[in-house]
C-alpha cells in the first residue's frame, strides 16, 4: 500500500515534470523556427521600402507599406480605446464603487465581450460600413479594431485599479476634492504601472489581428496619406504572401512574420520594464 | 483665484462625468448592437430558408442558393474537440506542477513563457503551423500509419490550435489552483495523506468548477479562432471522416470567402449568418463560464 502511494507520486510528478518542460519546449521551437526562418530571408530592403513592381512575383521591394499601416491602425485604435475606456475604468472603480452589483454586471458584459472572436468583430465592422457608406480604409480599420481592444484594455486595467486602497478615496475626499480629481490624479496615478501594461496589451492585440481587419482595412501597396485610404497591415502581408506559390514570395512571409514577433516582444519587454520602473511612485 | 479653481474643477466634473456615462452606455448597448447587425444583416438568408434545414443540411453551393452548414459546423466542432484533448490535460498537469511543486524561478520562467505565447499573433502560429506541423503530418506520421494526406488536415487544425490554448488555460488554471486555502491542504496533510493524495482528493475537488471553467474558455477560444486554423486545416467544405482529412470551420468560411460574397445573391448574408452562429454560441459559452469564474473568486 505504501509502496503504491510512493510510487503514484513519483510517477505523477514526472508526468508533470515531462508535460511543463514540453510546453517551455515547444515554445522555444516555435521561436527558433519564427527566427530561423526570418533571418534568412530577412534584408534591409524589406524594412525600407514598399513593394516594388513585380514584387508579387519575387521582384524588388519590401513590406513598410505593411509595417507602417499596422502602426497606424494599432495606434489609432489604441487611442481611440483609451478616450472610450479610461474613464469607464476609473469610473467603475471611483463613481460607482458603491454600486458593487452593476459594476460588476459591466465587468462581466466585457469578459463577454472579450472572448468574442475577432472575426465576428470584422463580419460586424463590415456590416457597419456599408450601413455607414464608407469602403475598406484606415478609419474602417481603426474603428473595427477599436471595438474589439476596448474590453481588453477596460478590463486589464479594471483589474489593477481594484486594488488601490479604499482609504485614498476617503482622504481625497476628506480634502475636498471631486470624483473626476480622485479618478484622474489619485487613482490613475496609483494604477499607472497597470494602465501602461493594459495599454501595450491592448496595442500588441491590436497590431497582431488579421481576422477583424480583412474585411475592413482593405490592402494596398502605398503608405496610407489620408484616413479614407485603405492600409496594409502586417498579418495580412504575412497571410497573402505565404499562400503565393512563389519561394522568393514565401521566404518574404518568414521575414514578415519575424518583424511582427519582434514587435510584439518589444512590447512585451516595454511592459515589463517600465512596469517595474514607475512602480517606485505607488504608495 | 481659488474660486476660479471651484468653477473650473467642477466644470471639469461634469464634462467627464458626462463622457463617461456616455462611455458606458455604448459598451452595454454594443454586444446588442453586434447581434442586431449580424441578424438584420441575415435576414435575407433567413427569409428564404428555415434556419433548422440550414443548420442540419451539409449541401453547401452558393450558385445555386443552397446554404448547408453542417459541414462547417462540424468542422469547427471536431477542430475544437481535438484540440481540446491534446491541450487540457497537458494544462491542467502543467498548472497542478506549477502551483504545487516547481521552484520559483521555473515559474517566474513559466509566466514569461505563457506572456509571450499569448502575445503571439495567431498568424505567425499560422505560419509554423505550415513550416512544421503539416510536412510533419503529411511525410511522417501519416506514413508511418499507413495513411496519405496532404498534411493540411482536421488534425494539424487542433494541434496548432492546442498550443494556442495553452497560455489562456494555463494561466486561468494557476489562478484557480492558487485560490483553493491553504488550510485544507493542511488539514489533508496532517492526516497523513501524501502530497498527490491530497492534490487528487483535495486541491482538485475544491477546485473543480474553476478548473471546469478554465478549460471552457480555452474551448471557447479555439473555436473563434480564424487564421491559424484558416492556414493549416485544408478548407474543404465536407463532414470530415477522419483526423487526416481536410476540415472547413465556420471562422474560416467567413474569412476565405470574403472576395467573392459580394457577386452571388444571399452569399454576404450566409457569411453574417455564420458570424452570428459563432456570436451567439461563444457569447453564451462565455457568460456561463463567467458565471461560475465569478462565484469562486468571490467566495
Amino acid at each position: 500500500m505504501q509502496k503504491r502511494k510512493i510510487l503514484e507520486e513519483k510517477f505523477f510528478l514526472w508526468l508533470m515534470r515531462i508535460v511543463t518542460m514540453s510546453i517551455i519546449l515547444v515554445f522555444v521551437f516555435i521561436m527558433g523556427i519564427i527566427l530561423k526562418k526570418g533571418f534568412h530571408a530577412m534584408t534591409w530592403e524589406m524594412v525600407s521600402q514598399e513593394p516594388q513592381g513585380g514584387f508579387y512575383f519575387g521582384k524588388g521591394g519590401g513590406i513598410l507599406n505593411a509595417i507602417v499601416g499596422s502602426l497606424y491602425l494599432a495606434g489609432g485604435s489604441t487611442f481611440c480605446a483609451l478616450v472610450l475606456g479610461l474613464p469607464v475604468a476609473l469610473g467603475m472603480n471611483v463613481h460607482w464603487v458603491t454600486k458593487t452589483k452593476a459594476v460588476n454586471a459591466i465587468r462581466f458584459l466585457l469578459d463577454a465581450l472579450w472572448g468574442v472572436p475577432s472575426i465576428v468583430f470584422g463580419a460586424f465592422g463590415f456590416a457597419l460600413m456599408a450601413y455607414l457608406q464608407i469602403r475598406a480604409s484606415l478609419l474602417a480599420g481603426i474603428i473595427t479594431v477599436t471595438f474589439f481592444i476596448v474590453p481588453i484594455f477596460i478590463r486589464a486595467f479594471d483589474e489593477v485599479l481594484r486594488t488601490v486602497p479604499q482609504g485614498l478615496m476617503e482622504a481625497a475626499y476628506s480634502l475636498g476634492a471631486n470624483k473626476t480629481q480622485i479618478a484622474f490624479t489619485v487613482f490613475f496615478r496609483q494604477a499607472l504601472p497597470g494602465f501602461i501594461t493594459a495599454i501595450l496589451l491592448a496595442f500588441g492585440r491590436g497590431i497582431g489581428d488579421a481576422a477583424s481587419v480583412l474585411f475592413t482595412a482593405g490592402y494596398t501597396d502605398h503608405i496610407p496619406q489620408t484616413i479614407q485610404d485603405p492600409t496594409a497591415t502586417l498579418p495580412l502581408a504575412i497571410f497573402f504572401q505565404l499562400s503565393s506559390p512563389i519561394p522568393e514570395v514565401k521566404e518574404r512571409a518568414y521575414a514578415a512574420a519575424l518583424i511582427l514577433t519582434a514587435i510584439i516582444l518589444i512590447i512585451s519587454i516595454v511592459s515589463r520594464l517600465s512596469t517595474r520602473k514607475f512602480k517606485k511612485n505607488i504608495l | 483665484m481659488a474660486a476660479l479653481l471651484g468653477i473650473s474643477a467642477k466644470l471639469t466634473n461634469r464634462i467627464s462625468t458626462a463622457w463617461l456615462n456616455f462611455a458606458v452606455l455604448f459598451l452595454i448597448l454594443l454586444p446588442l448592437v453586434i447581434g442586431v447587425g449580424l441578424i438584420v444583416k441575415s435576414l435575407p438568408l433567413l427569409k428564404e430558408a428555415p434556419i433548422g434545414t440550414m443548420l442540419s443540411s451539409s449541401d453547401w453551393s452558393p450558385q445555386q442558393g443552397h446554404f448547408g452548414f453542417f459541414a462547417f459546423i462540424m468542422g469547427s466542432v471536431w477542430v475544437t474537440l481535438l484540440s481540446f484533448v491534446l491541450s487540457a490535460p497537458v494544462c491542467l498537469l502543467a498548472a497542478i506542477y506549477l502551483t504545487e511543486y516547481s521552484p520559483g524561478w521555473l515559474t517566474q520562467t513559466m509566466y514569461f513563457v505563457i506572456d509571450v505565447l499569448a502575445g503571439i499573433p495567431s498568424v505567425v502560429y499560422g505560419v509554423w503551423g505550415v513550416l512544421v506541423v503539416v510536412p510533419l503530418l503529411a511525410d511522417y506520421v501519416a506514413p508511418a500509419l499507413g495513411l496519405s494526406t496532404t498534411g493540411y488536415c482536421l488534425l494539424s487544425g487542433g494541434i496548432v490550435l492546442a498550443i494556442m490554448a495553452v497560455p489562456y488555460m494555463l494561466n486561468m488554471l494557476m489562478e484557480v489552483l492558487r485560490s483553493v486555502p491553504i488550510e485544507l491542504k493542511e488539514a489533508s496533510l496532517s492526516l497523513g495523506a501524501t502530497y498527490w493524495e491530497t492534490i487528487k482528493w483535495i486541491v482538485l475537488r475544491k477546485g473543480l468548477t474553476g478548473i471546469i471553467a478554465a478549460l471552457s474558455l480555452g474551448i471557447s477560444k479555439a473555436l473563434g479562432e480564424t487564421i491559424a486554423v484558416l492556414m493549416v486545416v485544408g478548407n474543404v467544405a465536407k463532414v470530415p471522416a477522419s483526423v487526416f482529412d481536410a476540415a472547413y470551420p465556420l471562422p474560416a468560411l467567413i474569412a476565405n470567402n470574403y472576395g467573392d460574397m459580394m457577386s452571388v445573391p444571399l452569399y454576404d448574408s450566409a457569411l453574417m449568418f455564420a458570424a452570428l452562429i459563432l456570436f451567439v454560441i461563444i457569447l453564451l459559452f462565455n457568460s456561463i463560464t463567467n458565471f461560475f469564474l465569478y462565484r469562486i473568486k468571490e467566495v
